[in-house]
């Protein structure tokens, strides 16, 4: 069995594996999660292909379908659905600092500012520079985005914890600083009719509403976690976890624990002025009014409500972040608040978040299991110890 | 030559000098242990050897070649094993994935099978466990892990810190026995402890480290005969 073949990134391809034993190999996961990740593992891999491509369909479809329930009262639900979109993949990139290697970010903003000014600077006529067709300015704000990555990363990565989080948080305040200040980023005033991907449909531009940026967007998502998975599953993502855990440990297991943490940064970042390119694109309009210290918190709040280290959580934390104040315009004003007793509320019941981060690596374990040739026994018996133990042991380390 | 050779070896935590002067030396095959109470420096010692702390001054060699300023990444490369203080062990991983990790800078994965196999004869325990997250193992068996995992790198030279800091005493015992059984299989170790009991009967030769400085040497026996160390470290 290929573990590359799965359709999202390979992220059950341990439960396949252990279908059998799912029940014992998933001592925390009780309830209802537990219950359909048992499902889940029950199925073959080609129904499972079969219920992604639906659901992947039914996601897609979800501004036009227009549930009524669901469906915002005071905002187009087109432009709703884009916007649990981009935050879902700004959560994701932030997930990658966050949730994978550890790195306490405060000024994610910044990079989605810079993904913005990308598509501003490249695309609206306001801008003096050569302008080049929109689609063309999504990798290019990737790419100048992991740039400023790396440029806040060299200096701040030697710092641990808290250090690292207060020079982010100066970071993201620094880029909305400049936005004000240097004149070619045009402050208050902004850029109008930043451009947009070509297409017409009925003699109107294709991305003159919602649906068809959200759906874009999703579709990016899709081919991100894709990379990611990827990732995940190479000595970079086992890299990442181990830094996360225990830095000191991992470097003198041989891993280069700056190089990978800067990785982390990178990537984050890249994905996170991704997300600013298509947010700029789809509004058509920038200033230097977005990108405040809140928003870093949102998509931090998003990340660490959907389970901090897993993409599918941070992906339905971004969504969720997103959609409440939009569908619930009446509490939209204390959304800050509402998010603030939210968390503290689930760090006292579920400090994992809603989606918890897997507990193994995923890659590691048919390959280890090769190598240590018989089967690991996983009877019922060594399972149940290990989930007994399971608060014991925690107390005891601490 | 010596496998490791700390030359005037210095280490400061911003103002503070921890290590003053430090010349010690660990040959190949040995087992030394370096004796000293809380805050005399040895997890810092272990830690500079690690690379994870720069030097002020001095220089440490190994294996014929300067690596005072060699990454601590880098070293696990040249062989140098660092099992930390508190076991440093990856709670959310399993056993099986710690040691996996513990292999991370090797090139040559296709002996990994054989390395399980030794991990695995030395510590049953870990064997048993092998599916168990670290973080939910007791004190002993996290000891086990930590080393085994550290001996999956193939290391020269196995720095220990502590092995014996809170465990019960049958897994103190084990623990040493297993550090000897380790060593007559061709790995030389660098012993740090605050059990001098064990440490000295183990230890081919053994320093005493004192407020950042080497106050006494010789070998394990002689040290543990030694009155003034006695009175200090064997409790009379």
């Amino acid at each position: 069995m290929s573990m590359g073949k799965d359709p999202l990134g390979g992220v059950h391809a341990e439960q396949q594996e252990d279908n059998a034993q799912a029940a014992e190999d998933q001592p925390r996961s009780g309830g209802v999660l537990g219950g359909v990740r048992r499902w889940w593992a029950g199925l073959e891999r080609w129904q499972q292909w079969i219920l992604l491509a639906v659901f992947l369909v039914l996601v897609l479809l979800l501004p036009v379908i227009n549930p009524p329930i669901i469906s915002t009262p005071d905002t187009d639900f087109s432009i709703a659905c884009f916007n649990m979109a981009r935050f879902a993949l700004a959560a994701l990139g932030l997930n990658v600092v966050v949730g994978q290697a550890g790195l306490l970010d405060l000024g994610y903003v910044g990079f989605f500012a810079i993904g913005c000014y990308v598509a501003a600077l490249w695309t609206s006529p306001d801008s003096s520079y050569v302008h080049i067709p929109y689609l063309f300015t999504l990798p290019l704000a990737m790419v100048v985005t992991a740039f400023f990555g790396i440029l806040l990363g060299v200096p701040t990565l030697r710092l641990r914890g808290d250090y690292l989080a207060i020079v982010t948080l100066g970071f993201g305040e620094i880029i909305r600083l400049l936005a004000n200040i240097v004149p070619a980023l045009k402050g208050n005033t902004g850029f109008q009719n930043i451009g947009m991907p070509p297409g017409t449909r009925d003699g109107k531009p294709l991305f003159e509403n919602g649906t068809a940026w959200y759906m874009l967007t999703v579709l990016i998502i899709v081919a991100v976690m894709l990379l990611l998975g990827n990732l995940e599953r190479s000595r970079v993502g086992r890299a990442w976890i181990a830094i996360r855990e225990d830095e000191d440990a991992a470097e003198t297991m041989g891993v280069p624990t700056f190089k990978y943490k800067l990785w982390a940064f990178a990537i984050g970042a890249a994905i996170g002025g991704l997300s600013g390119a298509l947010f700029a694109g789809q509004v058509g309009f920038i200033n230097n009014q977005r990108f405040d210290v809140p928003t870093s918190m949102l998509f931090l709040a998003a990340v660490v409500l959907g389970g901090s280290g897993n993409k599918f959580g941070a992906i339905i934390g971004g969504a969720i972040v997103s959609y409440v104040p939009d569908r619930f315009t009446g509490i939209a004003d204390y959304k800050y608040l509402i998010f603030g007793v939210v968390l503290v509320v689930l760090m006292i019941f579920r400090p994992q978040g809603l989606l918890p981060a897997r507990n193994h690596l995923l890659a590691a374990i048919r390959r280890l299991r090769d190598w240590v040739g018989s089967a690991p026994s996983g009877t019922p018996s060594t399972a149940a110890t290990g989930a007994t133990s399971v608060s014991l042991g925690k107390e005891k380390d601490r | 030559m010596a496998l490791l050779e700390l030359d005037d070896v210095s280490v400061h935590y911003g103002r503070i000098q921890a290590i003053h002067d430090m010349s010690i030396h660990v040959e190949e095959g040995e087992i030394v242990s370096l004796i000293g109470a809380n805050g005399a420096g040895k997890t810092t010692t272990m830690r500079a050897v690690a690379g994870l702390l720069g030097l002020s001054g001095g220089s440490i060699t190994f294996d014929g070649d300067d690596i005072s300023r060699t990454k601590a990444h880098l070293r696990v490369v040249r062989g140098i094993s660092l099992t930390p203080e508190g076991r440093g062990i990856f709670p959310s991983m399993t056993v099986l994935e710690n040691l996996d990790m513990g292999a991370y800078a090797r090139k040559d994965k296709s002996s990994m099978s054989a390395d399980f196999d030794r991990v695995f004869d030395l510590f049953p325990r870990l064997k048993e466990r092998q599916k168990q997250s670290g973080g939910t193992m007791s004190g002993g068996e996290q000891q086990m892990l930590a080393i085994g995992r550290a001996l999956m790198a193939h290391p020269k030279l196995l720095l220990l810190d502590e092995p014996s800091m809170g465990l019960a005493p049958q897994f103190i015992r084990q623990i040493f026995r297993i550090i000897k059984e380790v060593n007559q299989q061709g790995t030389t170790v660098l012993l740090v402890e605050q059990n001098a009991n064990q440490a000295l009967k183990l230890a081919n030769r053994a320093y005493i480290l004192e407020t950042g400085r080497i106050t006494r040497e010789g070998s394990g026996a002689e040290l543990a005969a030694d009155d003034a160390v006695k009175a200090a470290y064997l409790g009379g």
